[in-house]
């Protein structure tokens, strides 16, 4: 038998970016979330189109803390940003601190979430513009949560280990999709404390 | 009962036929498609049984799988041509000042509102609409429930009701006669005994109905219609139904003042006679189980005077 | 790399018998309950759902009998009109959330790999966490039907009919979380296939050598991915009107009936395509195997299917038709909905021509594939009638499209997909199912579904509506309903004949080899069924259909490790070899974790408060199925980076 053998044994045995798995999976994911993000601002155009008075009542909701949390989440990309880099190097040290900073960004901006509830001047069911701005602040508070709860997984993973390369992946990951979170955070923000601006 | 024919294909209106036309257009086209396709399918599997005929070239195949993907493309937009025009068409029966019928969806019954700009001449009826023949006529769709949708086979497509939004449909009939209709969006339990039917009759037949509908209620004739309408007036009838001319004036269920005219009873499910209504008086939940409708609890006494001063309602 | 006269060392036929011996332990399962709730195999999962799904199907077809008895005869009272609507509900649900798709998605977990000459699936937790999910799901919606709440809405529970004022109880919100379940079961899935097919190729199986079921799978995850969060939203939506008085759907405070029915819709229409894509993948597969010949045209069939995914996202307001929205924009569905019947015409053609062009013959498979052309073909050319917007103001929502829509699911995808078990039942078994059986069982089956859903048309058109749990007589349907009712006896005759035929030959059907059919793709390159480890020695690809293509002098992949699961993973577009990935072993983290999750949708069904709560253990469980097993401690780790780097930087 003359058969030829491709020997692979010296491939690495890892990774990074649209070459792994996990980048997959992640981008996977993404799309699924990105798009339910597409449909409740729809459905939010919708709504809107459906209604003489919009917001009904004409209340608004309050800007400051909307705002303040996207400066926070947007400010958040940078420490993100060199956690990435600390990930794709495999430097273990870097990615502790880098990680460890961003999470403390990560704890404000849920934390200033709550106050932005409190000031959307309508309840989820007073009317269908309630109903909808809720949705959209909520569905992606879970992003937030999620986030949240995965950076602080890795964060003691990275500390306590045990350790392998894939989990610098992971991490990696776990980064850009800090970035899709903030980054589909922009046209939410629009939606829910710009538009109803709009004339 | 005699055979009722609620079919798309026995059209009695100018849309229904062209729609009938519409269906026999396509049903043609479709299955000579059909037949065609199969037959070469037919013969390829006998080409492919017989190992001495010589095998196309992948030039040749390519260019009837092209051709043929070509002649489809050709169809469909003949068939769309065909749907658009046909679209159209019927959609485009209007006429100023025409007759205006606001019919309201409910679990499980139609109500139908007589408009006029006059707002004496109005008048209210339930699960039965006549309509002057040869002339178009709108109606109006609401619902106060849930979504229902309104369809009579031999004069149009369906239009649903919807809580929210008026839809609107221009109806006419050209030949007299009743027609069935049917809702025709799932609603609920008793959606399969949501029907009403249209009379179709010419239009000073039409005129001498309606006139009839605008008048209240006649007086009873004897005691036993008198106690019936002490009952109806007193009992748990007023609670739902309106007669007008006497204290009932309940606006829940369908409005009964010429309740004899009409041809059924609960939308259709049985024929309006004194058995049926008894039985339906006595237990709607038996021939109607979920209807809105209570048993009454009348006493037997009370039924039959009930169902004597009814029969006056004409 | 070896001269070519000498024998790899890796490939002599000891070596390979000690390789297949140690793979076999690194790849194997344990016996035993506990493996069982921990496997990760993407075959064992594989048939779990295609078992699974058709333990579902036959439940559902038990509910599609009563409502064909209690239709057979005017006025009849086998069934009130609460339990039929309950049974109609729940057998559509079913049918198209419990079957359906979990079938197609079922065949593509077995098969997808096996084809694409991988060793495992990508991310086989999630899959075993997807199926437990979709086995919940099951048990869910039936026992809730057994204790009278199964859901009585309609399988598209329109609102304000499911909403929090006419809906009363929980029987929406019963639907509400079956969908939950099932869309969440198929993400997962989804994700699988998509990243299987783009990572874990062979080498030399670049994107145009792919089979055509593999290319039908990957659409169909696409699809699956933009379709079914639009599904999430609507059932999202409705159990929030439903349990904390959102106003989504209600008109007086500014929502809107419509908007179920366009979020619903826009789901739902993609959602068929998702189930009948994987189907003429099947057909594509089974039918060039039996013609003696690579089907015709593969370029233009992938397009055709690619455009067809297109396509059905722009198709969904077809079902929109008689709610009064404004005629223009109405047109372009029409448009819509015509042209997507190009691509399907054009796989069809191609298959004509692959026939015209072959040697065929007519086994088992081969005959349900053919009854796929009679019978899907009629209902393609009754949706291009419904496409019309005057014509479907007739035909909507009464028996015509209860017609089309049998015609196209069960013409579309049951067909084949039978024909797809009898193809590759003995690839799964090692065993062949009984011809004779088979092709009598196909027999039954034709003549008895045109004899149950042909009068449907007719009755259609005669004005009989769908959803009707009785009629009168004098409407003269009753002796097309008999008709349609003595139908129903044969389909179930026939799977009957089917369920025996699948029994029986598990036990004593003859035995079937690597390779009975002859056929070209690579499943067949290994034993029926195949080793834990799929393969060996590890193929590669110079062609569409490998095994026919001098396949014993196609060169095999060395070198991955048999000490652990080691995968090789390949580039997207041309498979060439990129690096190796260890993969996770069985793990009892996905069960527990779907105990969770089923945990918190049933529950929200009756507390808000159960999303909190609910949340606490799910939390808990992913993490722990995250959380590595203990191994190697962190300075460990930082000599091994080294050296990977160092490997790596050698490799550019």
């Amino acid at each position: 038998m003359k058969r030829r053998a491709i020997d692979v044994s010296h491939l690495p045995t890892h990774a990074f970016g649209h070459r792994s798995i996990m980048w997959w999976g992640g981008a996977g994911l993404m799309a699924i979330e990105g798009t339910m993000f597409v449909l409740l601002i729809v459905a939010y155009i919708y709504l809107k189109g459906r209604s003489p008075e919009w917001p009904p009542g004409h209340f608004a909701p309050v800007l400051f803390w909307g705002t303040v949390n996207t400066a926070v989440m947007l400010a958040s990309l940078v420490p993100n940003h060199f956690t990435k880099a600390a990930a794709d190097r495999l430097d273990l040290q870097g990615t502790r601190l880098w990680l460890s900073v961003s999470l403390l960004f990560a704890y404000a901006f849920v934390v200033i979430r709550i106050f932005e509830f409190g000031s959307l001047n309508v309840w989820w069911d007073s009317n269908a513009y309630g109903s909808i701005v809720w949705t959209l602040l909520g569905f992606h508070t879970a992003h937030l949560l999620t986030d949240v709860i995965d950076s602080t997984v890795f964060a003691v993973l990275l500390f306590t280990g045990p350790l392998k390369k894939s989990h610098f992946v992971d991490v990696s990951e776990n980064s850009y999709y800090w970035y899709f979170v903030v980054l589909f955070w922009l046209p939410v923000y629009g939606v829910i404390y710009l538009a109803p601006r709009l004339a | 009962m005699p055979t009722i024919i609620q079919s798309a294909l026995h059209p009695a209106g100018p849309q229904a036929a062209q729609l009938a036309t519409l269906w026999w257009v396509m049903f043609w086209t479709c299955t000579v498609v059909y037949v065609v396709v199969l037959g070469f399918l037919i013969m390829a599997l006998r080409r492919g049984r017989s190992r001495d005929l010589e095998r196309p070239a992948a030039r040749q195949l390519t260019r009837w799988v092209a051709a043929a993907a070509g002649v489809t493309l050709v169809i469909l937009v003949g068939l769309l041509t065909v749907s658009v025009t046909t679209g159209r068409a019927i959609a485009s029966l209007s006429a100023p000042d025409a007759l205006t019928i606001q019919v309201t969806g409910n679990q499980w019954w139609w109500s139908v509102e007589y408009s006029h700009p006059e707002p004496s001449l109005r008048f209210t009826t339930a699960n039965e609409l006549h309509l002057p023949v040869g002339r178009p006529v709108r109606i109006l769709l609401k619902s106060s429930d849930v979504i229902h949708s309104f369809w009579v086979p031999n004069l149009h497509g369906k239009i649903d009701l919807i809580p929210g939004r008026q839809n609107q449909v221009w109806l006419q009939v050209d030949r007299p006669g009743v027609y069935r209709g049917q809702c025709a969006e799932y609603c609920g339990l008793q959606h399969a005994h949501m029907a009403f039917s249209v009379v179709a009759e010419p239009s000073d037949d039409f005129e001498r109905w309606a006139t009839a509908q605008r008048q209240p209620a006649p007086e009873p004739s004897n005691a036993l219609e008198q106690k019936g309408r002490e009952v109806v007036e007193s009992g748990p009838c007023a609670m739902c139904h309106t007669v007008r001319g006497t204290l009932a004036g309940g606006r829940f269920g369908p409005e009964l003042t010429h309740f004899a005219s009409r041809s059924t009873i609960a939308a259709g499910t049985a024929p309006n006679t004194p058995g049926y209504l008894a039985g339906w008086i006595a237990d709607p939940q038996r021939m109607k189980p979920g209807a809105r409708m209570p048993a009454t609890g009348l006493s037997a006494d009370e039924l039959q005077a009930v169902l004597a001063y009814l029969s006056t309602l004409k | 790399m070896t001269a070519d006269h000498e024998v790899d060392a890796r490939l002599t036929p000891e070596a390979l018998a000690a390789e297949s011996r140690h793979l076999a332990k690194c790849w194997g399962e344990e016996r035993g309950i506990l493996a069982w709730f921990s496997t990760v195999d993407h075959k064992r999962l594989g048939l779990r759902f295609i078992v699974t799904a058709f333990v579902w199907f036959a439940f559902a077809g038990v509910l599609a009998a009563l409502m064909r008895l209690q239709l057979a005869r005017p006025n009849n009272d086998v069934l009130g009109p609460d339990l039929y609507n309950q049974v109609f509900t729940t057998h559509g649900t079913a049918m198209m959330f419990l079957f359906a798709v979990p079938v197609v998605l079922g065949f593509g977990v077995y098969f997808v790999p096996l084809m694409v000459g991988a060793r495992t699936i990508a991310f086989g937790r999630l899959l075993a966490f997807s199926y437990w999910l979709f086995l919940f799901a099951g048990i869910f919606l039936y026992g809730m039907f057994l204790l009278n709440i199964g859901p009585d809405r309609g399988w598209f529970s329109y609102v304000p009919l499911a909403g929090p004022e006419y809906g009363v109880g929980h029987r929406p919100d019963v639907w509400a979380q079956l969908v939950t379940f099932t869309e969440t079961s198929a993400l997962g899935v989804a994700i699988c296939l998509i990243t299987t097919i783009f990572k874990l190729r062979a080498p030399g199986m670049s994107l145009n050598r792919m089979p055509l079921f593999v290319w039908t799978e990957l659409v169909t995850s696409f699809m699956i991915v933009f379709a079914m969060p639009s599904v999430f939203m609507a059932s999202a939506t409705l159990v929030l009107d439903r349990l904390v008085g959102t106003q989504f759907y209600n008109h007086a405070e500014g929502g809107d009936a419509l908007l179920w029915q366009h979020l619903f819709w826009f789901f739902a229409h993609p959602e068929v395509y998702v189930i009948f894509l994987p189907a003429t993948g099947i057909i594509s597969t089974v039918l060039p195997t039996f013609a003696r010949r690579p089907v015709f045209g593969y370029l233009a069939i992938v397009l055709a299917v690619i455009s067809t995914g297109f396509i059905g996202f722009g198709v969904w307001v077809h079902h929109m038709f008689a709610t009064g929205l404004p005629q223009f924009s109405i047109s372009f569905f029409t448009t819509a909905s015509l042209m997507i019947v190009v691509p399907t015409g054009v796989q069809v053609f191609c298959w004509i021509a692959t026939l015209w062009s072959g040697r065929v013959s007519f086994p088992a498979a081969m005959l349900f594939v053919l009854g796929w052309f009679q019978v899907f073909i009629i209902g393609g050319l009754t949706g291009v009638m419904l496409a019309s917007v005057p014509l479907d103001l007739q035909l909507h929502d009464t028996f015509f499209v209860v017609a089309h829509l049998h015609y196209v699911l069960i013409g579309g995808t049951l067909f084949p997909l039978l024909g797809g078990i009898y193809y590759w039942f003995p690839k799964m078994t090692g065993r062949l199912l009984d011809e004779r059986l088979g092709k009598t069982s196909f027999w039954i089956l034709i003549a008895g579904f045109n004899m149950t859903f042909f009068p449907q048309h007719i009755l259609g058109v005669m004005g009989m509506t769908r959803r009707m749990y009785t009629y009168p007589p004098e409407l003269d349907w009753g002796p097309l309903n008999m008709l349609s009712s003595a139908g129903a006896v044969l389909i179930a005759l026939s799977l009957a004949l089917f369920l025996f035929n699948v029994v029986t030959s598990l036990r004593r059907g003859a035995a079937a080899g690597d390779n009975p059919w002859g056929a070209s793709t690579l499943e067949w390159a290994t034993t029926s069924p195949p080793a834990d480890y799929n393969f060996l020695p590890w193929p590669t690809v110079s062609g569409r259909d490998p095994l026919w293509e001098r396949f014993p002098e196609q060169p095999v992949v060395a070198g991955l490790s048999h000490e652990k699961r080691e995968v090789l993973v390949t580039h997207v577009m041309d498979a060439e070899p990129d690096h190796r990935k260890e993969f996770p072993g069985p793990s009892l983290w996905p069960f527990l974790a779907a105990v969770a999750v089923s945990g918190l949708f049933i529950g929200s069904i009756l507390t808000p408060w159960a999303v909190v709560v609910g949340s606490l253990p799910t939390t808990i469980a992913l993490i722990a199925w995250f959380w590595p097993r203990s191994g190697k401690p962190p300075d460990e780790l930082s000599r091994e980076i080294e050296e990977s780097d160092k490997a790596g930087k050698e490799a550019a």
